[in-house]
């Protein structure tokens, strides 16, 4: 084999690193600059980029057990509360933002220098393969994986010029050299399977980078609005919002859009009765103030773009009426209350607050669009829909704390300064009148809202086309195959012509023999 | 007919198809355990290469040679292989009726999804073996097919339902079929990799006796399994930028790193390490195989674990 591999690590067949037959790592050399020039070996070589890859595999796994900040804020904070050990030291270590964490951004990076340094030089050489001749045949072709050797009688010069015109008319790079008496032919096929490999490795960065330049520039807010309502786009009307370092929250596209109406079906019959069948909001959008308005529709698959943004159906959820008179049955309160659901079957709760109330109201509300009740889980809802809904109520009276100053959640009612007065179930029509004459509750019509997010990510057109080039570029690095052949034609003593051909691939795998079929062939002048 | 009978049809066919399975494993294990098949065959054919031109076919030659225990076997293969296809054909009804009962494609919870593995899982192994002699990894196939259908029709039952309409989408289809092939492609690769680490040692302390001479070569088996794997990669490839951009229109983000997303991200990872450890002096050959088999195991660790344990948007299970 020892020819063999010469012949396979002569250029431009390899990489220049020798990747793929480099021996166990020498020790480091002394002196700073040769300790460098060894550290960056070591970084760009296989073996590393290979132990990169496994150290990035296993840091991706906490993020996928352990709750994650980004997704599910609330379950972090009650998964550290639960186990007040770990809890804040795995915190602390970043485990429940695994994505974000130094550790993890340290892998990446690190393999991300290594594919640079491995594919820099290695597109340097490819290029200069692309532009020399394969160099010619080895003295001694019998060792080659493939070797064959028959007698002809044309001439040497004839053999060799029907296989140069054949193989460059397949599409091979080729030389030829030798004289009249003994001449070669060698060729070299499969140049793409290198600048697919390198076409791969450079789309991984710019993906990253694609991904980076995204979530630099990117941002995303999240809004609730009832049938009826809308919102427009600037930072003050959405419920939630993130953005990138790079975003300045007065730029934002100005458009705004309406929710006229709002349909959902749910299944009645299989065993996932319950779940939704159709989500559909239809609304109206205004591109830009004063400019003319359009309709749309808005599915779950089916987001609406507005410039740069995209706007998604992301859920829903109910907003019964309520009315609450004070004393002098004058009405302190009515809107149709954002109620936010905590099941499958919107069993969903909300606050009702009446500051203007003498002395001030705060309504707890647990909303069940199909009312059931039982021993073990209490008031709930059976189905999503408004089959049976009813709303039960606990009343509080006292001071609602708004006058603080310290900004409250409409979702939360603050009952420290507060006594409960009474709790009741009422359904659609009906009126609570509340003990000792304090006032009453009403309860009216239903209304649905939708939420929708809004999201803008400027690097996901080229994060896709870094992630098509990059599967392009692996197909052609795993399904073009690199080989070499060579043709030698020796005339004999008897006047005949000795002809020798030979193929070697880079790869083990590679099946060879069609190449030295077409080889044989061309120098018997046949078309094969 | 009418959508109760179609069930039944559905489930009839998913049952027969398991009793097909169930007699096409027995076939390909006494293939499998049929001693010394493989060598004896070789050292035929060797023998009618060096007597090449004294007119012996090598098909005469073997029927020569073979003794009557391992035509026994190479006939058990070939019954195994035969019920395989019928099983495969039955089980590829069984899913299509689910999925006209259902009216959409039959992968909208994991029952359906399994059978479609099902499918998946025979059907890449069948469509190789048009191209090669595979029976001696019929068994390995076969069984991990039983054991899919298996649980699905115990644990994972579900009566057909519709899709919640984040599922509605063609890139679902194309996400998931992709993915399913895959499923398929990596079964059949860390079976042969899990053979290659047999038979090797086997060569390595040159006892390679009994069953474990009817498998090829070492050598050959890793070859087979990086091709299939080779074809598998950017499968995967393709199907995690499918599920990207399915993300992306459902959700309003192409990545976020939700359970599903990272065990599919881990899989990528561990196949990209798997292709550089075939060209890594030192860790060709058994650590490779070692990492092919890794591979698969995150591959069901997504397709077990994050369905049923872990609490995932992608969690659709419906069990
Ligand atoms: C983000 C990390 C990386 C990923 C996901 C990755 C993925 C891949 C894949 C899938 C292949 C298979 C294609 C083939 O066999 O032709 C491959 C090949 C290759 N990679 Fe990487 N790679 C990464 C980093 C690196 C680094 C850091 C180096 C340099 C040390 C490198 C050097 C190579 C070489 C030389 C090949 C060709 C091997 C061959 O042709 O046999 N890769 N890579």
């Amino acid at each position: 084999m020892g020819e063999t591999k010469k012949a396979m690590s002569s250029p431009p067949l390899s990489p220049p690193a020798q990747p793929t037959t480099s021996p166990a790592p020498a020790p480091p050399p002394l002196g700073p600059g040769g300790f460098l020039r060894w550290m960056w070996r070591q970084l760009t070589s296989m073996r590393i980029a290979l132990i990169l890859l496994f150290c990035l595999a296993v840091a991706a796994i906490p993020g996928s057990v352990l709750p994650q900040r980004g997704i599910d804020p609330v379950l972090v904070n009650a998964w550290i509360s639960d186990a007040p050990t770990w809890g804040p030291v795995l915190d602390r270590l970043g485990f429940f933002d695994v994505y974000a964490a130094p550790w993890f951004a340290a892998i990446y990076l690190l393999l991300f220098i290594s594919v640079i340094g491995c594919v820099l030089p290695r597109t340097m050489h490819h290029i200069r393969a692309l532009r020399t001749n394969p160099p010619p045949a080895p003295r001694r072709l019998t060792r080659m994986k493939e070797y064959r050797q028959f007698q002809l009688a044309t001439s040497a010069d004839e053999v060799l010029g029907n296989v140069e015109a054949q193989l460059r008319s397949r599409r091979w790079r080729v030389s030829r050299g030798g004289d009249l008496e003994q001449g070669w032919v060698a060729a070299e096929k499969g140049y793409a399977r290198e600048t697919g490999n390198l076409v791969f490795h450079a789309a991984l960065i710019v993906l990253l980078i694609a991904v980076s330049y995204g979530s630099l520039f990117g941002w995303r807010g999240n809004v609730i609005v009832r049938e009826g309502g809308g919102f427009s786009n600037t930072l003050t009307q959405y419920d939630a919002w993130g953005a990138g370092r790079m975003v300045s929250p007065d730029a934002l596209d100005p458009f705004s859009i309406t929710l006229t109406d709002f349909q959902v079906e749910f299944d009645r019959d299989s065993t996932q009765r319950g779940s939704p069948l159709l989500f559909e909001a239809d609304v109206i959008v205004a591109p830009e103030p004063g400019e003319p308005t359009f309709t749309d529709v808005i599915r779950v698959n089916e987001p609406l773009s507005l410039g740069g943004a995209k706007v998604f159906l992301v859920g829903h959820g109910y907003a019964p009426q309520v009315i609450i008179r004070d004393a002098d049955g004058r009405v302190v309160y009515d809107d149709n209350t954002i109620v936010l659901p905590q099941d499958g079957n919107q069993t969903s709760t909300g606050v009702m607050k009446a500051p203007d109330a003498l002395p001030q109201l705060g309504f707890q509300a647990l909303f069940l669009p199909t009312a059931a009740v039982d021993a073990v889980r209490g008031p709930h809802s059976t189905f999503p829909d408004t089959d049976d809904p009813a709303m039960f109520i606990s009343a509080w009276i006292g001071d609602l704390g708004l006058d603080d100053g310290i900004p409250q959640s409409v979702y939360r009612l603050e009952t420290d300064a507060m006594t409960q007065i009474g709790l009741r179930a009422i359904r659609p029509g009906e009126v609570w009148q509340l003990p000792d004459g304090v006032g009453s509750v009403e309860f009216g019509e239903i209304q649905r809202w939708a939420s929708f997010q809004i999201a803008h990510d400027p690097g996901k057109e080229p994060a896709l086309i870094a992630a098509g080039a990059a599967l392009v570029g692996l197909m052609l690095s795993l399904f073009v195959k690199r080989r070499r052949v060579w043709i030698r034609a020796t005339t004999g003593v008897d006047g005949d012509t000795v002809v020798e051909v030979a193929a070697l691939a880079r790869h083990d795998e590679t099946d060879l023999t069609d190449d030295v079929d077409a080889a044989v062939a061309a120098a018997e002048g046949r078309d094969r | 007919m009418n959508s109760a009978t179609l069930a039944e049809w559905s489930n009839a066919a998913v049952y027969a198809s398991m009793v097909t399975l169930t007699f096409s494993l027995i076939a390909f294990a006494i293939n499998f355990s049929a001693r010394g098949q493989r060598g004896v065959a070789r050292q035929s054919a060797s023998v009618s290469v060096s007597a090449g031109g004294a007119g012996v076919t090598p098909a005469d030659e073997e029927r020569r040679t073979i003794p009557a225990d391992d035509l026994r076997g190479r006939r058990a293969g070939n019954i195994g292989l035969a019920l395989a296809w019928l099983a495969f054909g039955l089980l590829l009804m069984g899913a299509t009726l689910r999925g006209i009962w259902a009216g959409r494609v039959p992968w909208g919870n994991m029952y359906e999804y399994s059978l479609s593995s099902g499918v998946a899982i025979l059907g890449v192994y069948l469509v190789w073996s048009l191209r090669r002699d595979l029976r001696w990894l019929g068994l390995p196939i076969v069984g991990a097919t039983l054991l899919t259908l298996g649980l699905a029709v115990t644990v994972l039952y579900t009566e057909a339902a519709q899709l919640v309409p984040a599922l509605k989408s063609w890139w679902l289809v194309i996400h998931v079929s992709a993915a399913a092939i895959c499923g398929g492609a990596f079964t059949f690769a860390a079976s042969t990799a899990g053979l290659y680490l047999w038979r090797d040692r086997a060569e390595r302390k040159d006892r390679v006796r009994g069953a474990v001479a009817n498998l090829p070569a070492a050598a050959k088996l890793d070859l087979l399994t990086y091709r299939v794997l080779a074809f598998a990669f950017p499968l995967w490839t393709f199907a995690v930028i499918a599920g990207a951009i399915w993300a992306e229109n459902a959700w309003g983000r192409y990545w976020g790193w939700d359970p599903k997303e990272t065990w599919a991200f881990i899989t990528w990872v561990i196949y990209a390490g798997y292709l550089h450890a075939r060209s890594t002096a030192g860790w060709r050959g058994r650590r490779a195989a070692y990492i092919a088999i890794l591979g698969w195991a995150a591959f069901l660790i997504n397709y077990f674990g994050v369905n049923l344990f872990v609490n995932s948007l992608h969690s659709y299970a419906g069990v």
